[in-house]
């Protein structure tokens, strides 16, 4: 794998992008025994306004601890996209909830209604963010750059550890919904190779 | 469920004001008092769960000036105690601070820094209260400020803020970042008996011999406890051998000089630094806290394109280790300060340099760290 | 008081380095002496009492006897004590502060001990002025009164201390004076036993500056003012508005029960650790689960 593996979670505050970082993060560096930092950056408004976790992984001790090219992004609204898509490396991969993101410039695009299928399939929108877990827990194995960076199991793992208790039948669901819909869209997603220069700097 | 096993069973992923608060208890706290204020709130929220866990008491105070008080009230009955804060709160502490210092009172005081002045950036870093730190109370002093730049740092800094704190009988500031203090990063935490834990020492003569801020040749004067015996009187007034209030000049700058003299002849076990490649480099990049991160990143990055760089990594800010930076400025060819002020540490290591070798600097106050890209940048100008 | 003198010694530092700072006929030396009687009556060791003061003529009180004494920033005596008391529940821990040290600076810190209800003992000299810096005005300086920052008369009105310390929900608020002496004894010796918060205003002259500046007499005409003008509680009770202007009254205001912070904190004590020890089973539930699926495998 590469130095740095970097997968930013972004949305609007309140759709659980926090605590969907701090899973990430525990899965590589917990149950994967990768070294990870996780970083949030995040407005004064604890309801609405931007949310961002950003996890860095790597088989090394990571000095910066943010972004310098995503290999990740997961945009959970508009503006999250925005923002955040000049930040990906070309080799990069661009998750969008698209109900919620209807633009992007991207052509790499990966588009599942995250929050939709929460709704319909777990009857809770808040559910969104496990959801997005499973399907980047399926996407990331899958990438050139992201052999070995964090197991479905693991993933799996790490979410049934955060989760309160009483929801583990819930989020089990949304978890394995998120994997579906990954696996229907990777029939069609052919990832590029990292180049040899990769320098992000 | 298939449940997966972990590489290493103790590993936790934690939050850099979590791992401080655990420190302080692992050091020996039992007693935080403070008031909320971000970036730093994540300390007081996790001690008022866990304090009461262990007999210990969290309090919440009406502000930052009482919060300081009842930390150096709780340290005088014999208990180690410690308060958090960030900049508006850290400029409320500066009075009790002082009486600290003068008083000899053993206590932990962190400040998470954010943006300034006044109330800034309160969700943003900055590296701005560096100088604060040292001359923030009124009157001249010393004081011990340690700055970490890992998650694990922050446990095991906390740790030593106490020691150096019990040792030396002093305030000692713990000077985080916001980037620091909210990054979440696998940590190992060592077992209780793992960790070195100095307590102060107490008086060991009969109450009646005992003369409370006697000089010793360590510096330190034994300390009395409330409740123990040993009866004494304690002012932030300046104070004769016995702690009563003197305006003889004979008793008042011995005592201020001894004040300095317990930590300057202790400067081999205060200042800790670390080094990384300074040996064969013409170049030496001076950092701390999150900017250390940074200015590793180009280091590694410059070494890489075959500029012969080092990275001497400040962690404890003040007393600024003057032992071991002096030495750079005659070896080197160049130094390269980045912090995330207008530069307050530059100013220390360009009056340690006395205009022996180019410092440059960057500089940022943008309320976003510095990157990698931007230390570099400065290096190839330089090498050009 | 003949029959003090050998009281007063018993509890004076000896080593200390005399004359003290305070003015002849200053109220604070009464009040000191009622603060011993009180303390040596109820029994208390040297070592048991923590004596903490702020800034101002009162914050020199404690440096004079032998307890643990504690001398402060100004107005934050409450916080340190807050400290010290919450460290070791044990001491008996009385603050001494005065008018400008606990109802200015330190105003914000009275009114939170107050609604804390932690087991404290506040004592405030009140004489309606800054002595130590030379008689400025302070929170409870009379309307219209003179001070040397208010050479044209106050015209700010002042704090009730006994009152506030009522309304901030102290269990215990009395109000005495250096000329009522005998009853001031009492009403320390009572806020001393009473369980939470307690508060006794002490009305003193300060004829150096106060009494100067006022035309108020030498430090007996003041104290024999503070005699006409004292009400006991009971008998203002019955008094018309119109009749109590330029009185006060002294005695009980308010004794009434209420958890105090330490019995209410050991509760939190006693949750925290029966959620740790529900914890810790779990922890060693999953343990011993992952030992047996180990030993399966």
């Amino acid at each position: 794998m590469l130095d740095r593996f970097e997968i930013r979670l972004s949305g609007t505050g309140g759709q659980g992008i926090v605590l969907a970082g701090i899973i990430l993060a525990e899965a590589a560096g917990i149950y994967e025994g990768k070294h990870v930092v996780q970083i949030v950056s995040y407005g004064p408004a604890a309801r609405g306004g931007t949310s961002r976790a950003d996890v860095v992984i790597s088989e090394n001790e990571i000095d910066y601890p943010k972004a310098m090219g995503l290999d990740v992004l997961l945009a959970m609204n508009q503006m999250a996209c925005d923002e955040s898509t000049p930040e990906l490396k070309p080799t990069g991969i661009l998750v969008v909830d698209s109900l919620l993101v209807t633009q992007t410039s991207n052509p790499r695009v990966v588009q599942i209604p995250f929050t939709r299928i929460a709704r319909e399939k777990c009857g809770r929108e808040q559910m969104a963010n496990i959801v997005a877990l499973g399907t980047l827990s399926q996407l990331i194995p899958a990438m050139p750059a992201g052999a070995g960076i964090v197991s479905r199991e693991s993933m799996e793992a790490a979410v049934m550890a955060r989760i309160p208790p009483g929801t583990e039948k819930m989020n089990k669901l949304a978890f394995e919904e998120g994997i579906k819909a990954a696996e229907e869209i990777q029939k069609t997603l052919v990832f590029e190779e990292p180049s040899e220069d990769h320098d992000q700097i | 469920m298939h449940r997966r096993k972990k590489p290493e069973p103790k590993a936790q992923l934690m939050q850099g004001n979590e791992a401080c608060a655990e420190g302080a208890l692992i050091a020996g706290c039992r007693f935080f008092a403070g008031y909320p204020i971000t970036p730093a709130s994540e300390i007081a929220e996790h001690l008022s769960y866990r304090l009461p866990q262990v007999d210990g008491t969290f309090i919440q105070m009406e502000d930052e000036i009482a919060s300081m008080g009842a930390v150096i009230g709780g340290s005088l009955a014999g208990v180690k105690s410690m308060t958090a804060t960030s900049g508006p709160g850290f400029s409320l502490m500066q009075e009790n601070l002082g009486f600290a210092c003068m008083a000899e009172v053993p206590c932990v005081v962190v400040n998470v820094m954010r943006g300034g002045p006044s109330t800034g950036l309160p969700t943003n870093p900055s590296q701005g209260d560096v100088m604060q730190a040292r001359w923030g109370t009124h009157g001249d002093h010393p004081i011990i400020v340690l700055s970490p730049s890992s998650v694990m740092e922050c446990f095991t800094l906390t740790v030593k803020a106490f020691n150096y704190s019990e040792k030396y009988r002093t305030p000692v500031i713990f000077l985080m970042d916001e980037v620091v203090a909210h990054m979440r990063e696998k940590v190992v935490l060592p077992e209780p008996n793992e960790v070195t834990v100095i307590d102060r020492v107490k008086p060991s003569v009969p109450p009646e011999w005992y003369l409370p801020y006697e000089d010793t040749s360590f510096g330190v004067p034994p300390m009395g406890i409330f409740g123990e015996g040993y009866r004494y009187h304690v002012t932030g007034l300046v104070h004769d051998i016995r702690g009563f209030p003197t305006l003889r000049q004979d008793e008042i700058e011995p005592f201020l000089l001894r004040l300095f003299r317990k930590i300057s002849i202790h400067f081999a076990d205060i200042q800790l630094v670390e080094s990384f490649h300074t040996e064969d480099a013409d170049l030496v990049i001076v950092a701390y806290g999150c900017t250390f991160r940074s200015a590793h990143r180009a280091m590694v990055e410059a070494r890489a394109r075959g500029l012969k760089v080092g990275l001497l990594k400040l962690i404890t800010i003040w007393p600024f280790p003057r032992r071991v930076v002096e030495p750079l400025t005659r070896a080197k060819k160049t130094l390269l300060v980045p912090e995330m002020n207008m530069g307050q540490i530059s100013r220390e290591v360009k009056r340690v340099n006395q205009g022996m070798t180019t410092v440059l600097t960057v500089n940022k106050i943008d309320g976003t760290m510095i990157t990698p890209q931007e230390i570099l940048e400065k290096i190839e100008e330089e090498k050009k | 008081m003949i029959e003090d003198r050998p009281l007063i010694y018993k509890y004076l530092r000896h080593d200390k380095k005399f004359p003290h700072v305070w003015c002849g006929g200053c109220g604070i030396g009464i009040l000191l002496g009622s603060l011993i009687r009180a303390i040596d009556h109820l029994g208390y060791t040297k070592d048991e009492v923590v004596l903490v003061s702020g800034i101002g003529c009162s914050g020199r009180l404690p440096v004079y006897v032998d307890f643990n004494t504690l001398h402060t920033t100004h107005g934050r005596a409450l916080t340190f004590a807050t400290g010290v008391k919450l460290a070791k529940p044990e001491l008996k821990v009385i603050i001494i502060m005065g008018d400008g040290d606990a109802t200015a600076i330190g105003g914000n810190h009275f009114i939170h001990a107050a609604r804390r209800n932690l087991d404290l003992t506040a004592i405030i000299v009140n004489n309606n002025i800054y002595g130590m810096t030379g008689g400025q005005y302070s929170p409870t300086t009379p309307y219209g009164q003179r001070a040397t920052t208010a050479v044209y008369g106050s015209v700010e009105h002042s704090f009730n201390i006994a009152q506030l310390a009522v309304c901030a929900g102290a269990v215990f608020a009395a109000r005495g004076t250096v000329y009522h002496v005998r009853q001031l004894d009492g009403l320390i010796e009572k806020a001393l036993l009473k369980n939470g918060f307690s508060v006794v205003e002490v009305i003193s002259q300060c004829h150096t500056h106060y009494g100067r500046l006022n035309k108020l007499g030498n430090q007996i005409d003041m104290m024999k003012q503070q005699r006409d003008s004292a009400v006991p509680v009971e008998k203002a009770r019955k008094m018309s508005p119109e009749e109590m202007e330029g009185k006060f009254e002294i005695g009980i205001l308010v004794d009434r029960e209420a958890p105090n912070y330490l019995e209410q904190y050991n509760k939190v004590r006693q949750k925290a650790k029966n959620a740790l020890s529900l914890q810790l089973t779990k922890e060693e539930k999953e343990e011993s689960e992952r030992r047996e699926a180990l030993d399966k495998q």
